[in-house]
């Protein structure tokens, strides 16, 4: 898929999450003080005043907790590839802490080759990464 | 008592034709009907000296002033967050003129989006949020809106029936209004059920319309507002909203994303006002996508939480209904100018003049977006 605007920009905020998905390793930042989870991630911790985050690796693991199907009018890029399904998932670690990503069969799989009829909310799923460019592994999830 | 309770009144509203296409720029556009409402109020321009509008506005105070011939500006303010901003405009110049810094206030929106294009479709740097959504595909507002939908809807059993409740009630109202762009097209359930997806759950008659208009209105003191020529639509209460962790639009990040901006906005408008839910007799609510108004009816207090799709149940919303939404078409079916031709609206409620009056309203509840940093007020006589 040649969207180049939408491959997501990497910044010092952001870079551990995707040198993680580089790495085959979902990551999130945690609050050093209060060992709280957090996404997505920020230079400082909301859970306490002037704590520092750090980044830890998750198990990738979580359960769908809503979905959508869009149709044209879409991006071209993704016009093309309509009707396809995007979904939140919920971690495992932390059901509050939700990704944006797309149910896929397989590493590597297209995102609507799945019947979005088949797609549920709570249906366990584990994390894969498919490789864009150099820099951008995206995350995308299987059913687990 | 708090300061700005009755202190302000809107007593002016004017507004352009609303269309696909209009040949106006968006600057004349904002001017005329500016000018409209100062007619409206009986106020000559020269004496205006404060101004609110959006961030997202592409004209400025300093041309819009120099153009319709503003006096000296003692007080200017932009609001953000899109259809979030409606309310909170109104609601910074009754909260400037309480404070005394500015006598006569025009809050206005102008925009072209009929013709205009659509902003998600422009190329864009990915900001925060953007980045942690777009790239794997959920790129429109509708996308982002649905998302919470589709988990409304396994939480608390709504159905698309409920969806088509809200979409043909706005309808009725803008058929009963002839300047409505839906005016002379009936929406009936099986249109409803008929039609295509824009994004699964929501389908094109969930979406709002695409306009080209705009809006304005003028603000001055409950004292200065006896002396002008309509009756005044005294801004009873008012208030924003950002909770806690609260993400613009993919509201997917914080504990609980199916409770908005909505209930944060209106715990702070309520504890300003004399008047609760049961004492309103009529709402106009932001409606960009219907299930914006489930989500509203429970966050503002007219049912309780994931009680707000069985609210439109009945006819509910509809004309003579229990609580009569959007009454003269609403973003869904009049036009789609960011939520300010819900304001005037409410005005005209507040009149008695509207197309589908409700007989005796003493009040009206005027919202701006949920899923947005957020803003209401309660207008009454």
């Amino acid at each position: 898929m040649s969207e180049a605007p939408l491959l997501p920009p990497i910044n010092e905020e952001n870079a551990p999450f995707w040198e993680g998905c580089r790495a085959g390793e979902l990551r999130v930042q945690r609050c050093r003080e209060t060992g709280r989870l957090f996404f997505p991630p920020r230079c400082l911790s909301p859970w306490a005043p002037h704590a520092e985050p750090e980044w830890t690796p998750l198990s990738g693991r979580g359960a769908i907790w809503s979905f959508v199907v869009p149709h044209p009018p879409l991006l071209p890029a993704w016009a093309a590839l309509a009707p396809y399904n995007v979904i939140v998932v919920a971690l495992d670690e932390d059901p509050t802490l939700r990704l944006v990503g797309n149910l896929v069969a397989r590493a590597g799989g297209a995102v609507n080759e799945l019947d979005p009829a088949a797609i549920r909310i709570g249906a366990p799923v584990r994390v894969v990464f498919e490789r864009l460019s150099d820099e951008i592994h995206l995350p995308r999830w299987v059913p687990a | 008592m708090p300061a700005l309770k009755d202190a302000a009144a809107i007593v002016g509203i004017g507004e352009t034709a609303f269309a696909k296409r209009l040949e106006d720029s968006e600057k004349k556009l904002a001017c005329r009907a500016i000018l409209a409402a100062l007619d409206d109020a009986g106020i000559h321009p020269s004496e205006v000296d404060g101004f609110a509008s959006y961030t997202l506005e592409t004209t400025d105070e300093v041309e819009i002033a120099r153009t319709v011939g503003a006096g000296d500006v003692t007080f200017f303010s932009q609001v953000g967050y899109g259809g979030g901003a409606g309310p909170a405009t109104v609601g910074h110049l009754a909260l400037a003129v309480a404070a005394g810094q500015c006598r006569v206030g025009v809050a206005w929106r102008s925009r072209k989006r009929g013709s205009g294009g659509r902003p998600w479709a422009g190329a864009q740097q990915l900001s925060v949020p953007a980045q942690w959504t777009r790239p794997w595909g959920l790129l429109r507002p509708v996308d982002e809106i649905a998302m919470l939908t589709r988990r409304y809807m396994h939480e608390y059993g709504a159905t698309r029936e409920h969806l088509a409740n809200v979409a043909i009630a706005v309808r009725k109202m803008a058929n009963r209004n002839p300047r409505a762009l839906m005016h002379d097209r009936v929406l009936t359930r099986e249109d409803y059920m008929a039609a295509r997806w824009i994004s699964e759950p929501l389908c094109l008659f969930d979406n709002c319309l695409e306009t080209d208009g705009a809006l304005a209105c003028v603000v001055v003191s409950a004292e200065r507002a006896r002396d002008c020529r309509e009756p005044p639509a005294t801004i009873h209460a008012f208030a924003q909203g950002l909770p806690r962790q609260h993400q613009t639009m993919v509201n997917y990040w914080c504990e609980d994303p199916l409770r908005g901006p909505a209930w944060a906005c209106a715990e702070q408008l309520y504890r300003r006002s004399d008047l609760r839910p049961a004492d309103i007799p009529v709402a106009q609510i932001y409606d960009a996508f219907t299930p914006l108004v489930p989500l509203s009816l429970e966050g503002y207090g007219f049912c309780g939480r994931g009680e707000g799709a069985a609210f439109t149940e009945g006819g509910a919303l509809e004309p003579g209904g229990r609580l009569p939404i959007n009454t003269s078409g609403g973003g869904l079916s009049e036009a789609y100018v960011h939520g300010f031709n819900l304001i005037v609206e409410g005005v005209r409620q507040i009149r008695g003049t509207s197309v589908n009056q409700v007989e005796g309203a003493q009040a009206c509840l005027v919202t701006a977006g949920e899923g947005v940093p957020t803003s209401a007020m309660i207008l009454r006589r």
